[in-house]
């Protein structure tokens, strides 16, 4: 009970022994995670492996078994006094057709006492939109726009970005990521995003999670990352000597050498195999996922 | 591989602001509004509008018809024919006090008559309102945008009830009386044009005022006794996962033909016309402005002379000593609060 009430203290989220079924599938099986205050955390999954479970769990979208506090309440049961201090874009394009820019504005300003309608118009200030335009009048990445404005002059303590880029090409994908460091993430706020794109994130995260099967497989801080994966460029002739310590992934590139990927093996035994660097996210990923879909 | 090289930012960040008040109730009917403009306000002005125009038209040609039928002299007003044909004046002159009650009493009902046009589009959008009401969102996932925001389940749900049960009610009635007023500056016209005094004629023996007075009185009669169809239809708009019009429609009546089948209500000595009215009817029906008065002994009414016991406020509201009317009101309530519920928990984003 102690450790709860500490943990709850320091962590904005902290979930235990979670539990979702669908009809035909379990989605969240005993997953347990923290997450710290003053973070960018990756929660990275291959489709159908509980993401979105997950992070509709701790928005207290849905009922779910097991113990789950965001910053100290239960979504359950305390949603109503929760949404004071979270906030969420569950996906591009779920702002209503009909609403215009500024109706939507002027309502969260005066539903939401964290809002702040200086700034978000500053925001909008900078993007092609105009105060009178309907959301069904907008591209996808223009509504992206809008929403990313409205949220993030909401001084929220906990951010919930469920795909927020998905279908935008890349100018606003990148433009959306530097948005949120740049004029709305620090130390008192928390992100958490879940995405495919991978490579897009992994410079902007200062914590990964992976889930697969509705459980978390791996949990730690981009440094450790980098501490504890090392991916080699193996050469064919060393190829035995580096598959004795047990790669947890390797691929062959052309002209016979080998990548490998070792986890937890110490990098002086492995810098005589051959070039050594820290794995990209996405390669990681995939060496993580592999036979999900077998 | 990490985020620090990004803290040089943070001192240059503009302050966020303190929390402000919120008004959130006033900006959730704000929302209903904005999202429901044209059934809300339009369609029971353009209804109101749209019968003004029919009348002016129709005016119009009965003139031209009077005036063929005075240039060939088949009308004639008392021998004193008049080149541009009725001289209203003439007529008023020639009329009793009694006559002058009677007049009255047409045009109140000639008012009443017009009010009639936005109350029966607002049965139809209030129908249709709270059959969205808490399904719309949920189809084009703007669900997840609202439920972003802290507002609470119960405060969405009443909200939306509230724009059913007042403030759809209030502007359509707001239309009826821009309509009726706009019948009444109509009729003063043509009553001037053809000689007579508006004065005497139409706002002296007719009641503009009280009649606006009566539609205003029966908001909150409105409000209670559409309780049960608002709750009844907004439940299945916030149950059904896809088609909420044909379960809202299709339970109950399917329930009633079940029961007129097997006479089920024989069992508590009550024929199946009762489980018609008060279930399927109330459950359907009571978003119909006026329905109450079938609560009521208003079978007498059949012609001019009985409206005034229409128009008379006490008769509408003592329907609030009917036990039909709270039963019925409870019920709505206690189904809202099952949608209150659906709402917190419906899964299907």
């Amino acid at each position: 009970m102690n450790a709860t009430v500490t943990s709850s203290a320091t962590s904005v989220v902290s979930a235990r022994g979670l539990r979702k079924a669908y009809k035909n599938k379990v989605a969240l099986a005993d997953t347990a995670f923290e997450i710290p205050a003053g973070r960018i955390v990756g929660l990275i999954g291959p489709n159908g492996a509980g993401k979105t479970t997950a992070l509709k769990a701790m928005l207290g979208l849905i009922p779910f078994e097991g113990q789950m506090r965001v910053l100290g309440r239960d979504p359950r049961t305390q949603r109503d006094e929760l949404m004071n201090d979270v906030c969420f874009i569950a996906d591009v394009a779920v702002l209503p057709r009909w609403i215009r820019v500024r109706e939507a504005i002027e309502f969260v300003a005066g539903v939401h006492p964290r809002f702040d309608r200086m700034r978000c118009e500053r925001f909008l200030a900078n993007t092609q939109l105009k105060p009178d335009m309907r959301v069904r009048e907008l591209s996808k990445g223009m509504i992206v726009q809008l929403h990313l404005a409205l949220v993030m002059a909401i001084d929220a303590k906990l951010l919930v970005l469920d795909e927020p880029t998905l279908g935008l090409d890349i100018l606003y994908r990148k433009q959306f990521y530097q948005r949120l460091l740049e004029d709305y993430f620090d130390e008192n706020k928390t992100i958490l995003i879940t995405t495919h794109q991978v490579e897009e994130i992994e410079h902007i995260l200062t914590d990964v999670m992976f889930i697969r099967d509705g459980k978390i497989v791996l949990e730690a801080p981009m440094d450790a990352v980098g501490e504890r994966y090392i991916e080699v460029l193996v050469n064919a002739d060393r190829a035995e000597e580096a598959r004795n310590l047990r790669p947890i992934d390797e691929r062959a590139l052309p002209f016979g050498k080998t990548v490998m990927l070792f986890d937890g093996v110490e990098p002086g035994r492995l810098t005589h195999l051959g070039e050594t660097r820290t794995p990209g996210l996405a390669d990681l990923f995939v060496a993580t996922m592999k036979g999900t879909y077998a | 591989m990490n985020a620090s090289t990004f803290d040089g930012d943070m001192g240059t960040r503009a302050p966020v602001a303190a929390p402000h008040p919120t008004h959130k109730l006033r900006l959730l009917l704000k929302r209903e509004f904005w999202e429901h403009k044209g059934g809300f306000f339009w369609a029971p002005l353009v209804a109101g509008g749209i019968s003004l125009l029919l009348t002016i038209m129709a005016w119009i040609v009965a003139e031209v018809v009077a005036r063929k039928a005075v240039a060939d002299g088949q009308i004639n007003i008392d021998n004193d024919i008049k080149i541009n044909g009725l001289d209203l004046g003439v007529i008023t002159g020639k009329m009793s006090p009694d006559d002058f009650h009677q007049l009255g009493q047409g045009i109140d009902f000639s008012l009443l008559t017009f009010a009639m046009w936005p109350m029966v589009v607002l049965a139809f959008v209030v129908f249709f309102y709270c059959l969205g009401a808490l399904y719309d969102d949920r189809k084009d996932r703007s669900v997840l945008f609202w439920k972003s925001l802290p507002i609470s389940d119960r405060d969405t749900v009443v909200s939306k009830a509230l724009g059913a049960l007042v403030v759809a009610p209030v502007i359509a009635i707001a239309a009826a009386m821009i309509t009726i007023l706009g019948f009444m500056a109509f009729i003063s016209l043509v009553v001037l044009i053809h000689g007579g005094n508006p004065y005497t004629l139409l706002w002296g023996p007719g009641n503009p005022l009280s009649v606006l007075a009566h539609l205003l009185a029966s908001i909150p009669v409105y409000a209670v006794w559409a309780l049960p169809t608002v709750g009844w239809l907004m439940l299945c708009s916030a149950w059904a996962r896809s088609k909420p019009f044909l379960w809202a429609v299709m339970i109950p009546v399917f329930a009633g033909i079940f029961v007129s089948w097997f006479d089920v209500m024989d069992l508590f000595n009550l024929e199946s016309g009762w489980f018609w009215g008060h279930i399927v009817g109330r459950s359907l029906l009571s978003a119909v402005p006026g329905g109450w008065l079938t609560l009521l002994d208003v079978d007498h009414v059949q012609n001019p002379e009985q409206l005034g016991s229409l128009l008379d406020v006490g008769r509408s509201y003592a329907v609030f000593l009917k036990p039909e009317m709270w039963i019925g009101a409870v019920a709505g309530v206690a189904m809202l609060v099952g949608a209150i519920r659906l709402r917190r928990w419906r899964d299907d984003n």
